[in-house]
């Protein structure tokens, strides 16, 4: 049975494609496109755990071990202090979850295009919705250790303070934050293959260079404007703020500095994204 | 939207590719400073490209290829539009820009309506992942929402043939279950533009008869088609209009048979070249619309043969022949004069051979000598010489497609002469 669809009623869009032209619908486009976003997501989640059991432990072993092996190499040995009376592991895990969240979504969206090399050369979408998606694993895997974290602060006996409702904010932060790196370099990697080296060597020196395995508050006084540039420091600073409650100090003007720095990153990275975008199919 | 209303309208386009070329000697002469000198400039070269933001191109040399040049055309809504021309001629470069996957160099491109493209069969199959939840991602990688691919899915996978495989990943599928579930998912798309890029060809026999079945709906649901296909019967069956591209150019623009008349003339399938003391010195067989064509390109005949004939095998590739023609059996042409140096063609007006590969073998002589002869010397592949869009597998009923007719007779009258005379 043929069934006669058109001539069809609605008068439809007219679309110019013209060399540097950037169209008007491209925000309007991705919000058509949602779904696309939803099955891209959905699908790297569900790659990834169809090996069901390795990888949800997987999910749950990384954090364990990491904040095992920071409070033996900072508490015992280096004898780091803690963030006033809050056990030593709990402030580890508080900096370690937004830190592993970061690191993941940073990473999984700097190799996202060149992994859909085929979808970029052969179908049409706004390119935006492939670094997006990747990440969505990342929070994935920030769920289930928030479960741990639950899991620690009842071990601990630690009852945490109103302020844990305010964790959304910070969380939403550590996407901003990842996401505006992870474009720019993307993006640029699809045209100097060199880009991809960039990020594991930046993420091993941001960990040392971020409050993961130490307090703020150690940090000297004349150092602290600079160090706040980093914008995972302000995110850090308030998960440990939100989770340990009155235990941890947060310097809110270092807070606004990685503010001002994340939306810079994020403005940088989209700006450098659209602009390259149209050439991605020929380079890839 | 009126049925001669502009849809698609194509100004003036021209993209162009960078392409590098590599100038080191490769007989071994190249010597340490050469390859100093080479590499310290492309490197040079490179590192300039990088200042400009331009890409990076390997090699020492580079050139600009233009893939498409200047390229004009307009398509109406409801317009069935065949792309055809050779290989390299710039006709997925075209479909690539007017399904904006990549932006055109030159020139304007004006779209009016959602355009759904198939430049792919299984694009974003993840071979993990089930066969049901693959129909849901490549559904929603061209463009379906997830409520249209849920009202169609039983369609799709009856379609498909793959209902008890539903959950089983993909990657235990066979080739053909992939591309068959792959076009079915594709077959479904509700776009009032539908791109289509030479993925008709897969699959066997009884599928394609399936995807072509399903494409003439398509065209005769008033829906705006663009194809690109080698196979000049399914134009011919399905398409409205036609254009032809050659590197780059758009040399014709029409309706779909003048189009194809155009494309056909001399459709080179395969040569051969001779060295300079052979009579003979090229071998070619092209294909013109259903005919097939032999030709011989020679020298210095004169005297050497009484009665000159050129004669001809078309073989299997397992080198069972098929047909073959040799002009002094049937006492034709005996009598004309052979020119001392030129080209002879035989045209075979009906080969009526399906798609598929061939050989042929040569012979240049006569009944008392042999001057050329040369088994299996080209071989080719022949597509759109039956006209028949649905063929039959040619390993069950044979590479030659007959001309039938059928009728019926009733008992007492199955006696009678049989009228064979009529059409």
């Amino acid at each position: 049975m043929t069934e006669r669809v058109f001539p069809s009623p609605v008068r439809p869009v007219q679309i110019i494609l013209e060399p540097g032209r950037t169209e008007k619908t491209y925000w309007r486009d991705l919000w058509r496109y949602r779904e696309l976003f939803q099955v891209l997501a959905w699908r790297d989640v569900a790659v990834r755990y169809k090996q069901t059991i390795i990888g949800v432990i997987w999910a749950v072993l990384r954090p364990v071990l990491t904040m095992l092996i920071f409070t033996i190499i900072f508490a015992r040995l280096a004898k780091l202090p803690s963030e006033g009376s809050a056990p030593y592991p709990l402030m580890v895990l508080a900096g370690m979850l937004p830190w592993t969240f970061f690191s993941t979504a940073l990473s999984d969206a700097s190799n996202s295009l060149i992994g859909s090399a085929g979808l970029i050369s052969k179908i049409y979408f706004p390119r935006l919705i492939i670094p997006t998606a990747t990440i969505v694993v990342a929070f994935v895997d920030l769920a289930i250790s928030f479960g741990i974290l639950g899991f620690m602060m009842i071990w601990y006996q630690f009852l945490p303070s109103w302020r844990i409702l305010l964790l959304p904010f910070f969380v939403s932060l550590a996407f901003l934050a990842s996401l505006g790196p992870g474009l720019w370099v993307t993006a640029l990697n699809v045209k100097y293959r060199d880009f991809r080296y960039v990020i594991p060597f930046a993420l091993q020196l941001g960990l040392y260079i971020s409050p993961v395995g130490f307090s703020s508050s150690i940090v000297p006084a004349k150092w602290r404007l600079l160090y706040a540039l980093n914008p995972m420091v302000g995110v850090i600073d308030g998960f440990r703020w939100c989770i340990l409650g009155g235990n941890a100090h947060i310097y809110w003007t270092a807070l606004g500095i990685s503010l001002t720095a994340t939306a810079f990153s994020l403005w940088v990275g989209i700006r450098q994204f659209r602009k390259m975008e149209k050439t991605f199919a020929d380079l890839i | 939207m009126s049925k001669s209303e502009m849809v698609i309208s194509v100004e003036n386009v021209s993209k162009r590719y960078l392409v590098g070329h590599i100038l080191a000697r490769r007989d071994g002469h190249d010597t340490l400073r050469d390859a100093i000198v080479r590499n310290a400039r492309n490197f040079t070269r490179k590192a300039i490209d990088v200042v400009h933001g331009r890409q990076i191109v390997e090699g020492d040399a580079v050139e600009d290829f233009w893939a498409l040049k200047d390229v004009s055309f307009e398509i109406d809504c409801g317009d069935v539009l065949g792309i055809v021309g050779p290989n390299g001629a710039g006709k997925s470069t075209l479909l690539k820009i007017l399904s904006r996957i990549t932006e055109p160099t030159k020139g304007r491109v004006t779209i009016r309506g959602r355009v759904a493209s198939l430049l792919e069969v299984g694009t974003g199959f993840h071979p993990e992942l089930s066969g049901r939840e693959n129909v849901f991602l490549n559904g929603a990688i061209l463009g379906m929402t997830r409520a249209e691919i849920r009202t169609h899915f039983d369609e799709i996978v009856a379609f498909a043939g793959v209902e008890r495989f539903l959950d089983t990943p993909v990657k235990r599928y066979s080739t053909g279950m992939q591309v068959r579930l792959a076009f079915a998912v594709a077959a479904h798309l509700r776009s009032e533009i539908l791109i289509v890029d030479e993925i008709l060809a897969v699959g066997d026999g009884e599928f394609q008869k399936k995807c072509l079945g399903k494409m003439g709906d398509v065209a005769r649901s008033g829906r705006t088609v663009l194809l690109v296909s080698h196979n000049l019967g399914s134009l011919r069956a399905l398409c409205s209009r036609g254009i032809l591209l050659s590197e780059g150019r758009l040399i014709t623009a029409g309706g779909i048979n003048d189009v194809l008349k155009a494309y056909s003339t001399k459709n080179q399938l395969s040569s051969r070249i001779y060295p300079e003391d052979s009579v003979v010195r090229r071998v070619a067989v092209y294909q013109v619309m259903d005919k097939i064509i032999l030709e011989m390109e020679y020298a210095e005949l004169r005297g050497k043969l009484t009665i000159p004939g050129f004669s001809f095998v078309i073989h299997e590739t397992d080198g069972r022949p098929i047909l073959g023609h040799n002009p002094m059996l049937e006492r034709r042409n005996l009598d004309t004069p052979w020119p001392n140096e030129g080209v002879v063609r035989a045209i075979v007006l009906s080969p009526q051979l399906l798609d598929g590969v061939y050989t042929v073998s040569v012979f240049l002589g006569d009944p008392y000598t042999t001057i050329f002869r040369d088994p299996n010397c080209l071989t080719f592949s022949i597509s759109g010489a039956a006209d028949s869009i649905y063929q039959l597998p040619p390993e069950q009923v044979g590479s030659v497609y007959p001309e039938c007719r059928y009728e019926f007779a009733s008992l007492e009258a199955k006696d009678d002469v049989v009228d064979i005379a009529s059409n």
